[in-house]
């Protein structure tokens, strides 16, 4: 009888093709996405005349520079977006150009489009890639360097990370999600504290959350510092990607639930390390300082710098300064400017209708924008109707792409100005030069909306079903 | 790429814990073609809005003496070449982002594992000058301002790095077994190929 193993190990042992004397995996990549920020690893294979291996296998779609309202694009944009096209015409990959109706970020239209599916390994020159680990697929980022050999090979050298379990017991309160739990364990562990794992996320939480919960938890994992998340395959999973666009059908789609049934991790499987959690001690969480791990519950103060030591002193005096916030004061206090909704993170069609919920017959305060994950997930909020509830509350209903999570295309927070935000990373300078973000749900986005500064959701979610 | 084993130099310190791959290379300025150089681009904005930033000071560093979680966040390679571009060998830290481990060693860019004990010593014996420094692939250490110190670095990246291995180069030595295994892969599960 075989160990019991985790799914990462059957991943694994599922895409080896060789494995060298030191301890190095060649790994068989079943899908390769691409962008416009590939344009260095496609200059790196023709500078050696090589074609891309496996073009059927290889995807590539305008995101990160997808400009999202009307008005003039700027020359380095557009020339970044044809130099997509280009490629992918030269190379014959799929591309899902800008009037797409497939178009969208590349985490959220994975799925949609039934691309990213149980058991396959999933590679993307964006550190994001561990998203699509909600399907129980090995999904990482890489490098330039690493797209290029992709591209070439359709293979990647990789040494196993270890694995760590994070279980998450009880169940979330209202008004809490996927991303308030990401938050939390990140500023439990540090912004490193999963450096050099693959985390599983288990319990029964994990286990009640939509498909779109998991896959914005699983985005997450790369801001604790994992190499990806994984969540082993369900119903919720199968029900997800039946009759998606790319997913199996008839036969294929037979073999294949029976297939992702066993990946699981095993009764009795080993794990190097294991964090439990209390789903029910989760509130609401925002950032506070310029790393994921800065992150409160809403009902807290500003930490005070002079309480902490060493090199953690200093760091929170810095975050402090850069986010023009005063240690002690209420996290309910914090006066934004304006609001963000979107994201790979948090920007499929459940984070809108709970954004909707909370703005729906309701005025913003401050202006703000909302950029849908993809040209379907826009489609469907506008059937719906969400698009105009952001519309009356005052806020931009823009289009698809990365748009002011990562600022290249155009839409920025200007310097000093304050942006509650369902994105990923309230890095220095992120949504644009001297730009102060605060991570939070897009339920809490929404409160920031209509208050004008932090505040707790779960009452003005209040009689609202 | 070519490869090294021995690099003397000038180290400087960056007294900061999560400097991530946005702050060393600010997502504007990643449509350049790389021919271009991506030196100037080095923590451009942090460097703007301080004057006196030791990259300021210093026009030239080669090893870099920085607190945990060096290069964490975006994939960005760009962020490697900005550093390799400016003339840095080697970033000593505590800790790095994975991602940024893999493309600073594809680009001959040593991240160099030291403990917290060790970095606060640097850090401490640094201050806001620079001091002589040298770093060897061959016996796993770096000397900064006289003090020698063993780092941890995972052989198979130290192998890369001494080489300048292309990955591409190795792999095609394997086009056989890739091509078995992907037929074979499909045979047995023909779902994973996109439906059409």
């Amino acid at each position: 009888m075989t160990a019991p193993q985790t799914i990462l190990a059957k991943l694994w042992a599922a895409h080896e093709i060789m494995q060298r004397d030191d301890g190095t995996s060649l790994l068989w990549v079943d899908r390769h996405l691409v962008h416009e920020g590939s344009h260095h690893a496609f200059a790196k294979l023709d500078s050696r005349g090589m074609k891309v291996a496996a073009p059927d296998l290889t995807f590539a779609v305008v995101d990160h520079y997808a400009p999202t309202r009307a008005g003039n694009v700027a020359a380095d944009i557009r020339r970044m977006i044809k130099t997509l096209g280009r490629n992918a015409r030269a190379q014959g990959i799929r591309l899902f150009d800008l009037r797409d109706p497939g178009q969208g970020i590349v985490h959220v239209i994975g799925p949609e489009q039934g691309l990213t599916l149980p058991g396959l390994l999933i590679n993307c020159g964006d550190s994001h890639t561990s998203t699509h680990g909600a399907f129980g697929a090995l999904a990482f980022g890489v490098g330039a360097t690493e797209v290029a050999h992709i591209l070439a090979t359709q293979t990647i050298w990789q040494k196993r990370p270890r694995v760590m379990r994070i279980t998450v017991n009880g169940v979330l309160g209202s008004g809490v999600g996927a991303k308030d739990l990401a938050l939390h364990w990140i500023a439990q562990l540090g912004a490193d504290g999963a450096r050099g794992h693959a985390i599983e996320y288990a319990g029964p939480a994990v286990e009640g959350l939509s498909m779109e919960g998991r896959l914005t938890l699983c985005n997450l994992s790369i801001e604790g510092g994992a190499r990806l998340g994984l969540i082993a395959p369900d119903q919720v999973t199968f029900d997800y990607l039946r009759g998606r666009k790319f997913a199996p059908k008839g036969a294929d789609w037979d073999q294949a639930i029976d297939d992702w049934s066993v990946l699981k991790t095993d009764e009795g499987a080993a794990f190097d390390r294991e964090v439990t959690i209390d789903a029910a001690a989760i509130a609401p969480t925002v950032t506070w300082g310029t790393s994921p791990e800065d992150a409160l519950p809403i009902t807290g103060h500003v930490p005070d710098p002079a309480q902490l030591s060493g090199a953690k002193q200093e760091q929170a005096r810095a975050a402090l300064d850069y986010m023009g916030l005063n240690a002690g004061m209420p996290l309910e206090s914090v006066a934004v400017d304006q609001v963000f909704i979107g994201s790979c993170t948090n920007g499929r069609i459940e984070d809108l209708r709970l954004a909707a919920k909370v703005l729906a017959g309701r005025k913003a305060k401050v202006p703000g924008l909302v950029s849908p994950g993809s040209a379907a997930v826009k489609k469907q909020a506008e059937a719906e109707g969400l698009a105009q509830i952001f519309t009356e509350a005052g806020l931009e209903w823009a289009d698809s792409g990365c748009s002011m999570c990562v600022g290249m295309n155009g839409d920025r927070v200007d310097a000093g100005k304050r942006c509650a935000s369902s994105t990923n990373r309230n890095f220095k300078g992120r949504q644009g030069r001297g730009a102060r973000t605060h991570l939070m749900s897009p339920a809490m986005v929404a409160a920031a909306a209509v208050s004008g500064h932090l505040a707790d959701v779960r009452p003005l979610l209040e009689g609202r079903s | 790429m070519s490869g090294w084993t021995k690099i003397s130099g000038r180290a400087v310190a960056l007294p900061q814990a999560n400097v991530d791959t946005d702050q060393l290379i600010p997502a504007r300025f990643m449509s350049a073609p790389r021919s271009d150089g991506y030196g100037p681009f080095l923590l451009h904005d942090v460097r703007q809005d301080q004057p006196d930033h030791v990259l300021n000071r210093y026009s030239h560093a080669d090893v870099l003496v920085t607190r945990r979680n060096f290069g964490s966040g975006s994939s960005r390679e760009a962020a490697v070449y900005a550093l390799v571009d400016f003339g840095i060998k080697a970033v000593c830290a505590p800790s790095f982002g994975d991602i940024f481990v893999s493309n600073a060693v594809n680009n001959g860019l040593l991240p160099a594992r030291l403990t917290e004990d060790e970095i606060e010593a640097l850090i401490d014996t640094l201050g806001q000058a620079d001091a002589p420094a040298t770093v060897d692939l061959s016996t796993g250490t770096a000397t900064i301002g006289g003090q020698t110190l063993s780092f941890d670095l995972d052989p198979v990246w130290q192998q890369k790095l001494v080489n300048g291995w292309d990955d591409i180069d190795l792999t095609a030595q394997h086009n056989d077994e890739i091509t078995k295994f992907r037929a074979a892969r499909f045979a047995a599960h023909p779902w994973a190929l996109p439906a059409t």
